[in-house]
Order: C-alpha cells, then sequence, then structure tokens
C-alpha cells in the first residue's frame, strides 16, 4: 500500500482546506504539540536535569503566589470566590450544551454528506461551510443576537454554530479519506451498507473526525467567554468586567479558571484521541 | 462450478455505450483454477465482479453450482464467496484476528471456533498466531498482509473464490513464495476459483484453464498447454508472446520428459563393459549407480573406450541432477548452467530413475505441433 491511510487522511484535509489556515493548522499543530509534550514529558521522567527545573518552577509558581497574596490579589479574587463558583457553573454549562450539541449534530452530518448519494451536494456545503468558518466568532455570536435576542440561548446557538463547521467538515473529510478499496473489499465480503459505515469507514475516520472535535472545543472554550457581551454569562462577566472597572484581580478571577478549562478541555480530549482510538488507525500510538 | 450464461454487461458512459463484457459463455469445473487473462480494458474484471454481484449484469446468468445467482440475495451471496482484491483491503482499525474472522463473524460463527480457525490459516501460510493474531495490519509486511488476505477469503470457507490480481503489487521472489503457497493450500482446499490476470507467466503456472479477453469477448478458454501450443489467432499469440514454447516448459515436469529405466554401472564393473553398454545404446555417458540405486557418478566413454581398471576408480563427479518433480524450465536451466545435453532425474531420496536429454525435450515440445 502506497499511501498510509492516516496520514493520507491529514493530508486531503490540509489540502481541502488551503484557503482557511487556522483550524487545520491547530489540528497539525495539535497532534504536534501534543507528540511533543509526550517526548518532552518522558524526558523529563528520566534526566536528573529535569528534577532541578522542576524545583525551579515550584519555586516560580510559590513566589508568584507570595506576590499575589502580598499585594492583595489573591485576597480580593479569595472575596469573589462565590462569583467565580457561579459563573464557573454556567460557563462549563455553556461550554457542554453548545459543544454536546455540535457533536451530536455535527458528525452524523458530516457522515451523512459522504455519502454517495449526497456526492453532488456535499462539496457545495462543505465550500459553504468552509467559508462559514473563516467569520470571527464574535461576528457569529452578534448576528445569532441579532436573530435570537440576548441570553443563554442565542449564546449557546452562537457557539453551537462556531464549533458545528469545524466538526462537520472534518466528519465529512475523515469519511471521504477512507480508501475505496476498503470498502471494496468489505462490500464483496458481503457487509451490508450499514456494517461497511460503523464497522469501516467510522473506525477508520474516527482520528480525523477526533481531530475535528479537538479544534471545535478548543474554538468553543475560547470562544465561551465572549457569551457574556450577548447576555449568556460565563467567567466572561469577570473578566469583562475587570478589565471595565480596571480591578485586576476581578479579571484574573475570571482569566484564571477560563484558561485552565481551556486546558483541561484539550488534555481530556487529547487523552481519548489516544486511547479510544484503535491502534492499528491510531497514528498516535 | 461456475457457469456464466451468455453473460453481457453495458455501462453507459457519457461517451456512449461501452461493452464491457459481451456475451460470455464459459465454465469453471469444481476444485479448478480458471484465469482471467488480457490487456487493462478487456472485461475480465467487470466478467469475475459479476459473479459477486459488486456488478449487475446488463443480461444473462450466473450459476454456482445449480443456482442462479443474480436471483439471489447479494449481500448473502457475497458472504459465499471469498473474495481478494490487490490492494488487499485489510481493516487497518482491526487486528490480524478480527480482520480474518470478518466473513464467520458476518455469518455470526461461534467466536472460538473462528478464533481457532484464524489460528490454523495463519500456521498455513507459515505465520506464527502468537506473534501475529493481535498485531495490526500496518505493522505487517505486503507480502505477509497479502497472505493474510487470502487466508481472510478463506476462513468461512466458501466454496468459490473470487481474486482480483491478488498478487500484482507484490515483489517477483515474494509472488513466487505465495503463489507456490497459494497452489499448495489449493491442493487441500479444490476451491473453484476465478483469479484475474494480466500476467501470463502467472496465468500459466496458476490456471488449470485460462481465459483470454479482448474488448469484452472471451477470445479463447483452454488449458494452459493448449493454448500456448496452439493460439487460437494472432491476438492470443501475441499476447502469449514469441517465447510461449519456453513457458510451456513451466508445465511439462521432468518425470513426463523423462527416459526411464536407464542403463546404469556399478563400481565393481570394467571399463570396457561400461563402454560397451553406452555404444550398445548410443550414449556418451553413463551413470554409476551405488549398491541400493542411488546416483554416484558419471563415466564418459572417451575416457572408457580402451582403458583398462574399474569403474569405481575412474569415474568422475555426476556434474548436476534434477529431482523427478521439478519443471522442464528448471531442467534446462540446469543443463545450459552445466553445458551438458542430459541430466540424470533422481527422486526425492536420491536414486536414479532416468535421465532427460535436449532432444528429448525439443521432440516432447514438437510432438503437439506435428499432431496437429
Amino acid at each position: 500500500m502506497a499511501r498510509n491511510p492516516h496520514t493520507a487522511a491529514l493530508d486531503d484535509l490540509e489540502a481541502d482546506n488551503v484557503a482557511d489556515g487556522p483550524p487545520v493548522g491547530t489540528l497539525k499543530a495539535g497532534v504536534n504539540r501534543m507528540a511533543g509534550a509526550t517526548r518532552t514529558l518522558a524526558a523529563l521522567a528520566e534526566g536528573k536535569a529535569a528534577t532541578a527545573w522542576r524545583w525551579v518552577l515550584l519555586a516560580l509558581v510559590f513566589a508568584a503566589g507570595a506576590w499575589a497574596w502580598a499585594s492583595g490579589l489573591l485576597p480580593s479574587m479569595y472575596d469573589l470566590r462565590e462569583d467565580i463558583v457561579y459563573l464557573l457553573d454556567q460557563h462549563v454549562r455553556l461550554v457542554l450544551i453548545s459543544g454536546g450539541l455540535a457533536i451530536l449534530v455535527g458528525i452524523p452530518l458530516g457522515v451523512w454528506l459522504s455519502r454517495p448519494s449526497m456526492r453532488r451536494y456535499a462539496e457545495y456545503l462543505i465550500q459553504v461551510l468552509n467559508i462559514g468558518t473563516t467569520i470571527p466568532t464574535l461576528a457569529i455570536l452578534a448576528l445569532s443576537m441579532s436573530i435570537l435576542g440576548i441570553g443563554t440561548l442565542p449564546a449557546i446557538f452562537g457557539l453551537f454554530v462556531a464549533t458545528l463547521l469545524p466538526i462537520v467538515r472534518n466528519a465529512y473529510a475523515g469519511c471521504q479519506s477512507v480508501p475505496p478499496h476498503l470498502i471494496e473489499s468489505a462490500t464483496g465480503m458481503g457487509m451490508t451498507p450499514m456494517q461497511i459505515l460503523m464497522r469501516v469507514e467510522i473506525p477508520n475516520a474516527l482520528f480525523v473526525i477526533f481531530a475535528g472535535v479537538r479544534t471545535a472545543l478548543a474554538i468553543n472554550v475560547g470562544t465561551v467567554p465572549l457569551a457574556f457581551l450577548i447576555g449568556g454569562g460565563g467567567l466572561g462577566e469577570l473578566i469583562f468586567q475587570g478589565i471595565a472597572l480596571n480591578d485586576f484581580a476581578m479579571m484574573l478571577a475570571g482569566a484564571i479558571p477560563t484558561a485552565l478549562l481551556a486546558i483541561l478541555v484539550d488534555f481530556l480530549l487529547a487523552q481519548s484521541q489516544f486511547w479510544l482510538i484503535p491502534r492499528g488507525v491510531n497514528p498516535l500510538r | 462450478m461456475i457457469r456464466l450464461d451468455e453473460l453481457t454487461k453495458i455501462f453507459d458512459t457519457p461517451s456512449g455505450q461501452v461493452v464491457a463484457s459481451d456475451r460470455v459463455d464459459m465454465e469453471v469445473p469444481e476444485g479448478e483454477i480458471c484465469v482471467l487473462l488480457g490487456p487493462s480494458g478487456c472485461g475480465k474484471t467487470t466478467t469475475m465482479k459479476m459473479v459477486n454481484r459488486l456488478i449487475e449484469p446488463t443480461s444473462g446468468k450466473i450459476f454456482i453450482g445449480d443456482t442462479d445467482v443474480t436471483k439471489q440475495n447479494p449481500i448473502e451471496l457475497r458472504r459465499t464467496i471469498g473474495y481478494v482484491i490487490q490492494q488487499i483491503g485489510l481493516f487497518p482499525n482491526k487486528t490480524i484476528e478480527d480482520n480474518i474472522c470478518a466473513v464467520p463473524d458476518l455469518l455470526g460463527w461461534d467466536r472460538k471456533k473462528s478464533r481457532a480457525r484464524a489460528a490454523e490459516l495463519l500456521e498455513m501460510v507459515a505465520l506464527d498466531p502468537g506473534t501475529f493474531l493481535k498485531r495490526y495490519p500496518k505493522e505487517l509486511s505486503g507480502g505477509q498482509q497479502q497472505r493474510v488476505g487470502v487466508i481472510r477469503a478463506l476462513a468461512a470457507d466458501p466454496p468459490v473464490m473470487l481474486m482480483d490480481e491478488p498478487f500484482g503489487a507484490i515483489d517477483p521472489i515474494n509472488r513466487e513464495v505465495i503463489q507456490d503457497e497459494f497452489l499448495r493450500m489449493q491442493g487441500d482446499f479444490k476451491k473453484t476459483i476465478m483469479f484475474v490476470s494480466h500476467d501470463i507467466d502467472e496465468a500459466v503456472k496458476m490456471a488449470n484453464r485460462i481465459a483470454i479477453f479482448d474488448a469484452g469477448k472471451l477470445i479463447q478458454y483452454d488449458a494452459p498447454d493448449d493454448l500456448l501450443a496452439h493460439p487460437k489467432n494472432s491476438f492470443i499469440a501475441d499476447f502469449v508472446g514469441g517465447d510461449r514454447t519456453l513457458k510451456r516448459l513451466r508445465l511439462i515436469t521432468v518425470g513426463d520428459a523423462m527416459m526411464s529405466d536407464p542403463p546404469t554401472v556399478r563400481a565393481e564393473d570394467t571399463l570396457a563393459d561400461a563402454a560397451a553398454k553406452m555404444e550398445e545404446h548410443g550414449h556418451i555417458s553413463i551413470v554409476m549407480v551405488g549398491p541400493k540405486g542411488r546416483a554416484r557418478g558419471i563415466v564418459y566413454l572417451s575416457d572408457a573406450r580402451g582403458a583398462k581398471g574399474r569403474v569405481g576408480e575412474n569415474h568422475k563427479k555426476l556434474p548436476a541432477s534434477i529431482n523427478a518433480r521439478e519443471d522442464l524450465r528448471t531442467a534446462v536451466s540446469m543443463m545450459f548452467t552445466h553445458d551438458e545435453t542430459s541430466l540424470a532425474v533422481v527422486d526425492d531420496d536420491g536414486f536414479y530413475k532416468g535421465y532427460v536429454t535436449q532432444r528429448g525435450i525439443t521432440h516432447l515440445l514438437g510432438a503437439t505441433y506435428r499432431d496437429a
């Protein structure tokens, strides 16, 4: 076999989306970053120099904490704890609902577009979706507000749309990149179209699909703070108010949990990508 | 048995209708390998793919045994036909074990039974089950993958197999090995096989019968030797190549071309006796055999004539000998290598059985042309 299906999938994806670099860039960068991180961790686990660095890092964190405490930053952040908890809860709900819906709708939609019966329309629809991804997420939220008013619903809808596009696109590209001879071989041995989809096409597209979900959720988590602007709530409330009031502590009280949440979501997805996708079709393993 | 009855496929293309298979009539007898051969676009693949209905025929019938498959449910039909393609098509997401068990799983076989069968089949193609069962396809070499591709098609023990240039993408050395392996398995399994190829040498090696196609029509359907000896028209003659008589060498074993009951001498015989024996048979050399009849050496007439002494002290080393099961191609090659016009033929245990000569071989190959 001349073409490695997995890298081919990524290549195809890249070729598909020359016009809009960022999501695919993120995707590839994400893969590279993760591979890099694994290597770094491995290296850390070994050498003694690594242990030394760990101490330096801990010392820095301690120094920063001490400074934050001494300057009154931490105590004033601590005073906001009830707000943080309440808004974090709201924030996480926004991520889970909009992201969850986008995954639930996006993957089946992308897979459906890749069916032979849809071939005639799929390319046009994907082009429309590609244009959609170039719209800044803030503009999507604004458009959503202009249709649905203010509140949680337009925020969820706007986030849903922004998250949906990369998922659909990758699910479609993933299914398209399954080599035709696999499908021929599956058909020839007597699989029904549904069996071919579930046992051959989706498992072999899974890595690309997952990459789409990861990109999409990175966009989602990054956009949720903006939901505050259209009355969606979330930790954006602390960040924007902090900026408006020039209240450093309030701003950080919103920004730090937001950043930690983004890191956590990406970490969880990376782990599930690593462990859930069968070894035979997982370039990371 | 596979029987095609007036099988026709017409494709509608933007540039008009294309007849891919034109009223093909043929029958593959039970347990035989039929190679469909021809240049690209001659309709051989289309014809084969109609058998498992990956392509629906425009008209005509296909029988497997007594069943008309054009009336059968295609999904069920395909589960009873082994299918091997050139790109192999192992599922990268499944282990080798699950790949082999793909059809048994579709048929709802007991898991233990199908897994045991997978291990058994892997051993047949000399892949260690302990090592390979849990591996993924990407961890295997091309040759190993194609072996798995073949045994996957055999897993549910289908009576009929379709193979679409199965060994086309494998390097020549591995291809020979896999072909031999496959022929050995076919010797046990006796499947009825339709095999598409574009390689005449592969066809001659594998086939019980060869069907040559051109522009959708079945031009000639014959046993390999008949096809090579008597091509029906200039297209076939060109296709099988100008060296077609040489290709026939592959089809005949040394045993078939051998002169049996050869004269022999023993170590205790005198050179004079040896010379007399050679002159009696008109030979220029004679093989010395041991007490039980193993070929031990050779005495040349030029050395023996007028000389004194015994064969045991004056024989020469046998330049070459060949097993009776080898084909004539190997025999001729060996003759050229050793600059000999005859070779001693031995069996598996080294017993001297007879000899082949260049004259004998040319005579044998020529016989079929004289008869015609």
